[in-house]
């Protein structure tokens, strides 16, 4: 900027203002109403050395230099409001030694390293498909490939995150023995079989319902871990326990848009094979589908690394738009159930059925709080989440009720068990996550106490998890 | 002499919230104030004061307003919420008990201590 200028004219000072606008909207971490607080500062700042007897541009330069360094400045911005680049990892390792920023810079990249280490997620994703399909074959049991899935899979991720994201040894040594406890216990545990005549439910092959939930818990647990390795040492910290779950949301969205994709694809392979007689149907079903599946985990990663703006622009707009259907289903399955009110014999797969809905509520609810800037007032989305919250926590208890007097009637088994267990976390969650959010309408508590309180519960989900996977087993007789 | 960089941090939210209980104030005017009850001893870059109010405002112990002022600019205005006062009353009780240990261990600067650390 010219520092000589002439500095009659009001105006001058207007074109230097913006002209440091311009400059600090590169930086990510600044929103626009951050900078508009910043120029009504500058401008105030300016005032005063002027009404000194500065001149405007010297007074601007003054007032600029008083605020900070900008990479400082940033930084400090960043830190505060991680939900605007959660993704770029500036604040994990030693000052933010971040592929973008070497790219930015220009310098040239070890192969490995550039368009955000696609190489190595390639690799990794490549690896995981591999190590999936050697297991179907070394069995030839798809069952054991699905009990397993998530033991076989998930390393793959959380040595993408080993790489991407440098955890200490410590980290990555409890990672590892997680790992290793859940794939012991799936393997070594000596699950009934039941005759298939008795056999109540099934999931692909699988008929012991304590492996059933075993399988679930390790999805959970490892999920967990992968989780634990992205925050690395940071692990503690509410902020990048909001990360994990931004990433897992994010995640989320990729998968089961490359899954679309490659489903649609793939049926459109196989029709157009058979439209010349050549039948493609068990190529695609023995290879493409496990190593496309496992490979799409680490793809879906890599690409919340690499291209959020596209999604994070969505996040918020997937949620606003299913908060409200969801509202909408949860009451009608309160006026259901209050009208029936028959739940006590109702079959065993509606009281999972409506867990299940219960679970993607808490999950919806989390999504939307790391999707939300934790600034704004609250709105009518707010209010319209706390009805939801209601809503829910009505269902939780109509359901807990009747799961009580199911389990009077029949008796403990691991199914009714797990189940159980997991409505009482959700009980309390969506009860205190409840009583937040009405704080945080009628302004009593900020917005941090929401993301605190579900962030806290992510031990919580992880300890039922893991007694899913190791305790229940011995516990039921592996039945 | 220059306040040490984590003393700073440390103190930089009680500071805050107590500016702000004696009522609704600014960025601008928040270290105007600053300035003025420390003689420009407790200093720290200007920008630096907002992201500490996001996070008090993310906490729930500030609210905040646009509002016009005089001049006709848009200007954020911060004030102290009740979950606010009490955490600064929290606040003000361990750096109480701060003070007290500090003017036990160095009895020559007591009067000097007690009113650096605003105790009565």
């Amino acid at each position: 900027m010219p520092i000589d200028a002439p500095h009659d004219l009001p105006t001058d000072l207007d074109a230097l203002v913006a002209s440091w606008r311009r400059w600090m909207q590169r930086h990510d971490a600044m929103s626009a109403t951050d900078l508009a607080e910043l120029e009504s500062h500058l401008y105030d700042t300016v005032d005063h050395f002027v009404a000194a007897g500065l001149t405007p541009d010297e007074a601007f330069l003054v007032a600029v230099k008083r605020l900070g360094a900008t990479d400082d400045l940033s930084r400090e911005y960043a830190r505060e409001h991680s939900e605007r680049l959660w993704k770029q990892l500036v604040l994990t390792g030693d000052g933010g030694t971040d592929a973008v920023d070497e790219e930015d810079a220009a310098r040239p990249l070890p192969f490995h390293r550039r368009a955000n280490g696609l190489a190595v997620a390639l690799a990794l994703g490549a690896g995981a498909g591999l190590a999936v399909k050697a297991v179907d074959l070394a069995t030839d049991d798809p069952a054991q490939v699905v009990l397993n899935s998530a033991v076989i899979v998930l390393p793959f991720l959380a040595l993408w995150f080993a790489w991407r994201r440098r955890p200490s040894l410590g980290v990555l040594a409890t990672v590892g023995a997680v790992f290793l406890v859940t794939g012991l216990a799936l393997n070594l545990y000596p699950f009934a079989v039941p005759d298939t005549a008795t056999a109540g439910s099934e999931v692909a092959g699988i008929t012991a319902a304590t492996e059933i939930i075993a399988m679930i818990g390790s999805f959970v647990v490892l999920w967990l871990a992968v989780g634990i390795a992205y925050a690395g040492s940071g692990w503690r910290d509410e902020r990048t326990r909001m990360d994990v779950v931004r990433f897992s949301g994010e995640w989320f969205v990729y998968y089961l848009l490359i899954a679309l994709g490659g489903g649609a694809l793939s049926a459109l392979t196989v029709a157009v094979f058979a439209s010349i007689g050549v039948d493609v149907m068990q190529f695609v079903g023995e290879w493409v589908l496990p190593l496309g599946a496992a490979g799409a985990v680490l793809v879906a990663a890599w690409l919340v690394g690499a291209k959020q703006r596209v999604i994070e622009n969505i996040a918020p707009v997937l949620t606003k738009v299913f908060t409200p259907l969801f509202t909408l289903l949860l009451l009608a399955l309160v006026v259901a159930a209050l009208v029936q009110w028959n739940l006590v014999d109702a079959s065993r797969d509606l009281l999972i059925a409506f867990d299940a809905v219960l679970v993607v509520v808490v999950g919806l609810l989390v999504y939307s709080i790391s999707a939300r800037d934790p600034l704004l007032p609250p709105g009518w989305f707010d209010r319209l989440q706390a009805l939801m919250l209601a809503s829910a926590l009505v269902l939780d208890v109509v359901v807990l009720i009747a799961m009580l007097g199911r389990t009077g009637e029949f008796g403990f088994s691991a199914n009714k068990t797990a189940s159980l267990g997991l409505n009482l976390i959700l009980l309390v969650n969506l009860a205190w996550a409840m009583r937040l959010q009405v704080g945080f309408l009628r302004r009593r508590t900020g917005f941090g106490a929401l993301e605190r309180w579900q962030t806290a519960m992510l031990p919580v989900y992880f300890a039922w998890a893991a007694i899913l996977v190791v305790v229940f087993p011995p516990l039921f007789g592996f039945a | 002499m220059r306040i040490g960089k984590d003393l700073v941090a440390a103190a930089a939210t009680p500071v805050v919230l107590g500016i702000l209980a004696e009522g609704e104030s600014y960025g601008y005017a928040i270290l105007q104030r600053i300035t003025a009850l420390s003689g420009g001893e407790l200093e720290w870059s200007d920008g630096m004061l907002y992201p500490l109010l996001h996070r008090l405002e993310r906490l729930g112990h500030v609210h905040s307003e646009w509002r016009q002022s005089d001049s006709g600019r848009p200007r954020k205005h911060y004030r102290l919420s009740e979950q606010g006062e009490a955490v600064l009353a929290e606040q003000r009780r361990q750096w109480s008990v701060v003070g007290d240990v500090l003017s036990k261990v160095w009895p020559d600067d007591r009067p000097r201590l007690r009113l650096a650390l605003g105790e009565v």
